[in-house]
């Protein structure tokens, strides 16, 4: 039993690192250009896809460091030419947009790729056990974690210390004030977006790794991002971490006792968090 | 053009509706089509109610749509076999979740009210996905029909007869709008136009505007069930996609296709959607990316929607 629950657990944080990562770039976007960009799931399938064709010819290491680029790469031209037209415009538009981008990226895989699950190798060391007590330990598994780890230091380290992700962080609390004193707002949002996007893609190749390949890959990890960034507090970055992590384990803690409540969870879990804090565990009331 | 008088424009979209079957066979429809367009445009113009009256972002009006649809089919096929007792439960379940739950997110605005929306929504399309021995889960819900109404002086055979059920739908259509248009003239209206223009004015001028808010998603929330209860009607069928995300999207396209700013708006724009629906599933296969596309075009270039734009068009 207790081998069961720590099993669900460490399951747990694993889905819960994935959302989170996921979740982190959403919240990037939100913050800096207010827009939910609902296609996110897309380019995390798009991620996993372009790992899928990259891997015979730079195999598995060469295709995780290539393919996240190249959909950050793609997110920065479908940003330059059609996301920017919605900035500053009710969020409605550009909730309907990236609503429209997704069902065009998930068809879109659909009509390239085929519906089939698409098998997606991994080195053969990664994926067996490490122990025989603790099969469920597989180096796949831990390598997720860790890599899901340096990403989310770095990507902190970047912010807090670099001069571009100082005048991200300022961005998200007065766009206009960064742009007057002389920063250029437009290839600041464009290269925010892009590291959202460069996560997605992150994320998705890690997913493709773990659950296979198939279409609807994004727009399954997509809600339970949302609710991640909602529980953590819209607008804070560690929240939204934060967010990720507490519905991984507590839906990883469910499917032990209650496993047809798995999903549900989550948005229960949501219900009390925001009857008790309306803007979220970390969120500041005001901001959004 | 001449500008079309509102009162003009409301005869004329009655008389179309009061006709439709009637018309509809000639011109390559057929009634049940025009029965979707209508309980669709009611399900559109119930949120516009929210989103183009009151100025609030709902992306989550599915959840209380699909709960109307499972609340009389599962009242039909299990309790008691009655297409007005199911209508009854359905519009019931579908308020008393949107009355609770618009406890919680009528705190929020903007972004964060759209995103807590959509979220709550996903929760049933989760039970209904999952609880496979009641709801059938993923095949939907089967093996019911609704049912001959007994009015008393006769019954209605709504079963059989694909234009007693129309215009079923057309009196639920009329009722509800009327409603909704009754409210929007009322002071309560009013008040909600004025929560739109501009919010933190309302508040200084003592307007307790999250009660109104509450009110208004309750309003809308509650005739969008009623829309949800008559498409399981149409269909004899419940399908937990009813529920999801996509169909809360369709529903805001809709709205915004037609006009949000117009009362009609959403009936126009639930016709068009409905129609090439209809038209470009039995065409091809990309169903999704075509709507995809749709919706970039939409928001890129046709922002106003149709009234809107006539309406510019046709003003002094």
């Amino acid at each position: 039993m207790t081998q069961l629950i720590l099993y669900n657990v460490f399951n747990g944080l694993i889905i819960g690192a994935f959302y989170a990562l996921m979740a982190l770039g959403l919240s990037l976007i939100l913050n800096l250009s207010g827009v939910i960009n609902f296609a996110h799931g897309g380019f995390l399938a798009l991620g996993g896809y372009l790992a899928y064709v990259l891997i015979p010819y730079i195999g598995f290491w060469g295709a995780l460091v290539v393919s996240p680029l190249l959909t950050a790469l793609i997110g920065l031209v479908i940003e330059r030419f059609l996301i920017r037209q919605l900035y500053g415009r009710d969020p409605l538009y550009s909730l309907l947009f990236t609503f429209g981008l997704a069902f065009v990226l998930e068809d879109g895989t659909r009509f390239v790729w085929g519906p089939e699950t698409l098998p997606f190798s991994i080195p053969d060391w990664l994926s067996s056990p490490l122990s025989g007590q603790f099969f469920f330990l597989t180096g796949y598994r831990l390598f997720m974690v860790l890599l899901v780890t340096v990403a989310v230091i770095a990507l902190f380290w970047m912010l807090s210390r670099t001069r571009t992700g100082m005048r991200i962080r300022a961005g998200t609390l007065d766009l206009e004030t960064v742009s007057v004193l002389g920063v250029n707002v437009r290839i600041l949002r464009n290269f925010n977006f892009g590291l959202g996007i460069y996560l997605a893609g992150l994320a998705g190749v890690l997913a493709a790794g773990m659950l296979g390949l198939q279409p609807t890959i994004g727009s399954e990890l997509i809600m339970p991002s949302f609710v991640a960034i909602i529980i953590g507090g819209l607008g804070s970055l560690p929240g939204t971490l934060l967010g990720g992590l507490l519905i991984g384990v507590a839906s990883g803690i469910t499917s032990v006792f209650f496993p047809s409540a798995t999903e549900a969870v989550i948005y229960v879990l949501m219900g009390l968090v925001l009857s008790v804090r309306p803007h979220g565990l970390l969120g500041e009331e005001g901001r959004f | 053009m001449p500008r079309l008088d509102k009162r003009t424009g409301d005869v004329l979209v009655w008389i179309l509706l009061l006709t439709m079957p009637f018309w509809l066979n000639h011109i390559g429809g057929y009634t049940a089509l025009g029965s979707r367009v209508l309980i669709l445009a009611l399900a559109a113009m119930s949120l516009n109610f929210l989103l183009g009256f009151t100025g609030v972002l709902s992306f989550g009006h599915a959840a209380y749509f699909g709960l109307g649809v499972y609340g009389a089919g599962l009242t039909i096929k299990y309790l008691v076999p009655s297409t007005l007792v199911g209508m009854a439960v359905g519009v019931l379940a579908g308020a008393v979740t949107a009355a609770v739950l618009g406890l919680i997110i009528v705190r929020l605005r903007g972004i964060y009210f759209a995103m807590v929306t959509i979220a709550f929504g996903q929760v049933f399309y989760f039970i209904a996905y999952r609880w496979n021995d009641v709801t059938g889960g993923d095949d939907g819900l089967s093996g019911w029909s609704r049912l001959p109404i007994d009015l008393g002086i006769g019954t209605l055979d709504i079963l059989r007869g694909d234009q007693a059920f129309y215009y079923m739908v057309l009196v639920c259509f009329a009722v509800a709008i009327g409603i909704m248009a009754a409210l929007l003239r009322s002071p309560f209206g009013r008040t909600l136009l004025a929560i739109r223009e501009n919010e933190r004015r309302a508040r200084f001028l003592g307007i307790p505007v999250n009660w109104h808010i509450w009110a208004s998603w309750l309003v809308s929330c509650t005739f969008v069930s009623l829309a949800g209860t008559l498409y399981a009607l149409l269909n004899n069928f419940a399908d937990p996609h009813d529920l999801r995300w996509d169909q809360s999207g369709d529903f805001v396209i809709m709205a915004v296709l037609g006009g949000m700013r117009s009362f009609w708006g959403p009936l126009i724009g639930a016709a068009i959607f409905v129609v090439l629906q209809d038209y470009v599933s039995s065409q091809t296969q990309n169903w999704m990316s075509f709507i995809g596309i749709f919706f970039m075009l939409v928001v890129l270039f046709f922002r106003r929607g149709v009234l809107g734009m006539i309406r510019r068009k046709t003003a002094p």
